[in-house]
């Protein structure tokens, strides 16, 4: 049983770096930031200057926004935020531990 | 005068007694209470006492005796300045003095005291010895001793110090190292106590149950086991449903304008083209694992309008290889929501309606299995077995029913066996039922040792009718459309003559429930009244036609796929002859299309070809006409006014035939 365990994680951790992978690949897509709760990102596929600075920035709106959506109904929670700008998109999705960052350039 | 005195010490007496007796005027029993005094002496008489009568004896005077000073002047007055007049000073100083004698004091030193000293000298030496005593020890020794030592002054105040020595002060510290500190900041929301309190609810419960069950040694070191793997590759397990998510944001993105067209486009030309529609293509679904398989099977899911299943195999006999269970979603046209790659190529799947994790698959080695889109696993729940009645031949359509009276979940699979079969999930097992064996009517083969066997017919294509539970129809090989029922398994109800080749797909119509349709690979697709022998419509489409579907929002379009990559469209409404759509939908020429369905709510529709890609398509506002009632009287009758629409078309039909009849 634990074998069997063991090989579902792994097929999930494989599962999980295709999904990025084909994230990475689609069109547009300029780059991807895992972040922990801390706000410290522990995977990126940007240069570390911007990866920094894209992680704290959006790590305080995400709690900005996570709170406020909570604030009006407990029981609700945040599913995902996109901010959208002149030059491209900045896609946020929260999870209990961690926040992925996919930045897109949608008109590529 | 000895009588005065008398007097006088009588009146003393008396003040003596009225003092110890209270200075009560109106006391008059002095005499008595003298007179217990006084009886103890005896009275002697004087020469010279008055003698007095009886009642002047018995005369009481009456003494006070007071503190004050008899001598004391009593009215003194004084002249007052103040009020210019003499006035009586009421307190007198009652003061008597009796007795005074002044002292005399001289010092010791003094040439007086001296002098007196060596009057009385050796007589009182001693005496003066004994007085001395009392003074001063110094002064008695300074006095004996010499003159010239200093006298100390016994009034003088001597004072006496001494100073201890201080001790140096010495400062004496330590230094702790300091405790660890953090920076802690955290807000209190209402959500954040909401989260604590659910933590607590849950912890609860979880001790209910741990309390509950009886522990076992062998799960906790599993659970244990599951706990390390868990810890050591979180980190990216974890982030799998948020990549999903963005994965979809990234694809509505890629492909924000089919799905604006998808949700908005309607095709305006369709107001100019008087019946003709067209199909907007939206999303193209492939996925690089099956790109040699052909799309055998398409089911939408009834619970999740987005989600469908594809059956990947091959319809080829020569190439019959692996096959794969594809489930995708549209909001994600790029990648599938769960794959199941199997051994054999499929050949049909049915979602469960109400299910929708159960699907039954139908496997071309004959197979049927059961999977479940909840579980980990890539393998069905259930699966059938050479020994659990697999079929000898490919099967060729599934069909999950209604839970059986026991509230098992079933499903009926049709094969080129012959056999119609019932496949019921029993706990782990999946038990088969035959329904009914099709057997060719009349033909009879001659078996080992004379024995004469029936032939079976080839099932192809079977659908059960939506109100009638029972009634179903299959459709064969040899080009035969039986009616039958779950009942009788051993006639058919009734046997259409359909096709010249094998029936590739029957279906029974949504509303109307007396109309199927029915289509070949004789490039015919025909509509059935199933009380009448004889189809009510026929088309001839030029190409093999792989599949037909009829749409769930009318009852009289319906939509086929040939085999020269063309869709048609037919609304029996506005044209009871002609398609009123017919596009090629695929790249290439060379590309059959296998299957089509509709989408139960959006209009839109997926196609399936042999090159293993699913296309889905738009259907423009004229292939999805309604009929225009008279004001008041829409939509509120949707099945209604379908079903009364298509009996209108046949009752214009069945008018002619039964007149030449």
């Amino acid at each position: 049983v634990t074998v069997l365990i063991h090989h579902c994680i792994l097929y999930k951790k494989a599962e999980v770096e295709e999904t990025l992978k084909r994230i990475q690949g689609q069109k547009g897509v300029q780059g991807i930031i895992i972040v922990n709760a801390e706000g410290i990102p522990i995977k990126t596929t940007l240069d570390n200057s911007s990866t920094v600075q894209y992680a704290g920035l959006i790590h305080q709106l995400v709690m900005k926004a996570r709170s406020t959506v909570r604030d009006i109904d407990p029981q609700n929670d945040l599913t995902f935020l996109r901010v959208r700008s002149k030059k491209n998109e900045i896609m946020i999705a929260p999870d209990k531990d961690y926040f992925l960052i996919v930045i897109q350039n949608p008109s590529d | 005068s000895t009588s005065a005195t008398n007097e006088k010490t009588n009146m003393l007496l008396m003040s003596v007694w009225s003092c110890f007796f209270g200075q009560d005027e109106e006391d008059g029993t002095e005499m008595g209470e003298g007179d217990e005094w006084m009886q103890g002496k005896t009275l002697i008489k004087p020469l010279d006492q008055l003698d007095l009568t009886e009642a002047e004896l018995k005369e009481e005077f009456t003494r006070i005796l007071t503190a004050n000073n008899p001598h004391a002047p009593q009215n003194i007055v004084r002249y007052s300045f103040k009020e210019r007049s003499y006035k009586p000073i009421s307190s007198v100083d009652q003061l008597a003095v009796h007795f005074v004698l002044e002292g005399n004091l001289l010092h010791q030193d003094s040439d007086e005291a001296r002098r007196q000293r060596a009057k009385q000298g050796g007589e009182d030496a001693g005496d003066v010895e004994e007085g001395g005593g009392e003074e001063r020890a110094d002064s008695v020794e300074s006095k004996v001793g010499k003159k010239e030592q200093k006298i100390t002054n016994q009034f003088n105040f001597s004072e006496r110090a001494s100073q201890t020595l201080n001790n140096p002060l010495r400062e004496r510290g330590c230094q702790t190292e300091p405790p660890p500190r953090a920076n802690f900041s955290a807000t209190a929301n209402q959500w954040e106590i909401y989260d604590v309190y659910l933590e607590v609810l849950q912890k609860q419960e979880k001790n209910k149950e741990k309390a509950k069950a009886v522990p076992k040694k062998d799960d906790d070191k599993g659970k244990k086991k599951m706990m390390l793997v868990e810890t050591q590759s979180d980190d990216i397990t974890k982030v799998a449903k948020v990549a999903k998510i963005i994965e979809r944001m990234v694809n509505q993105n890629t492909f924000d304008d089919i799905a604006q067209d998808f949700k908005y486009f309607e095709d305006a030309s369709d107001e100019y083209r008087e019946q003709e529609g067209t199909l907007l293509p939206l999303w193209k679904f492939q996925y690089d694992k099956a790109k040699r398989l052909s799309v055998t099977a398409l089911c939408w899911n009834e619970s999740y309008k987005d989600l469908f299943a594809v059956g990947l195999g091959s319809y080829d006999f020569t190439k019959q290889g692996r096959g794969m269970l594809v489930f995708y979603s549209l909001k994600n046209s790029t990648f599938p929501e769960y794959i199941y790659p199997t051994t054999s190529g499929i050949l049909c799947l049915d979602i469960h309606k109400h299910l929708p994790y159960l699907v039954a698959v139908g496997f071309y080695d004959g197979c049927v299995a059961v999977y479940n889109l909840k579980e980990e696993t890539l393998q069905p729940i259930y699966k059938s077995t050479a020994k659990s009645g697999k079929h000898t031949d490919p099967v060729w359509q599934v069909k999950w029913q209604k839970d059986d009276m026991d509230n098992n979940h079933n499903f009926f699979s049709v094969s080129s066996d012959g056999r119609v079969v019932s496949w019921t999930l029993v706990k782990n097992e999946l038990v088969f039922t035959d329904i009914i064996k099709l057997s060719l009517a009349g033909a009879v083969s001659e078996g080992p040792e004379g024995v004469q066997l029936p032939i079976m017919a080839c099932g192809t294509s079977f659908d059960f009718h939506k109100q009638i539970d029972y009634l179903f129809l299959v459709g064969t090989e040899e080009g035969k459309i039986h009616k039958c029922s779950k009942a009788y398994s051993s006639q058919f109800l009734e046997t259409y003559n359909a096709h010249n080749m094998a029936v590739d797909a029957v279906k029974w119509n949504h509303f109307h429930t007396k109309v199927f349709i029915s289509c070949s690979s004789d490039w015919t697709v025909k509509i059935w009244d199933h009380t009448i022998k004889t189809p009510m419509f026929t088309f001839d489409l030029n190409a093999s036609v792989g599949d037909v579907a009829w749409s769930p929002y009318s009852s009289t379009v319906f939509a086929a796929v040939t085999t020269d990559g063309k869709v048609h469209t037919f609304d029996l409404s506005i044209n009871k002859y002609e398609a009123i759509c017919q596009q090629p939908v695929v790249a290439k020429k060379k590309t059959k299309l296998t299957h089509i369905e509709f989408n139960p709510v959006y209009p839109i529709i997926i196609v399936g070809d042999d090159r293993g890609y699913v296309t889905s398509l738009k259907l423009s506002p004229n292939l999805r006409k309604k009929p225009k009632e008279k004001k008041g009287q829409e939509l509120p009758k949707g099945p209604e006014v379908e079903i009364a629409k298509m009996e209108k078309l046949l009752s214009l039909l069945r008018e002619p035939e039964n007149s030449n009849a």
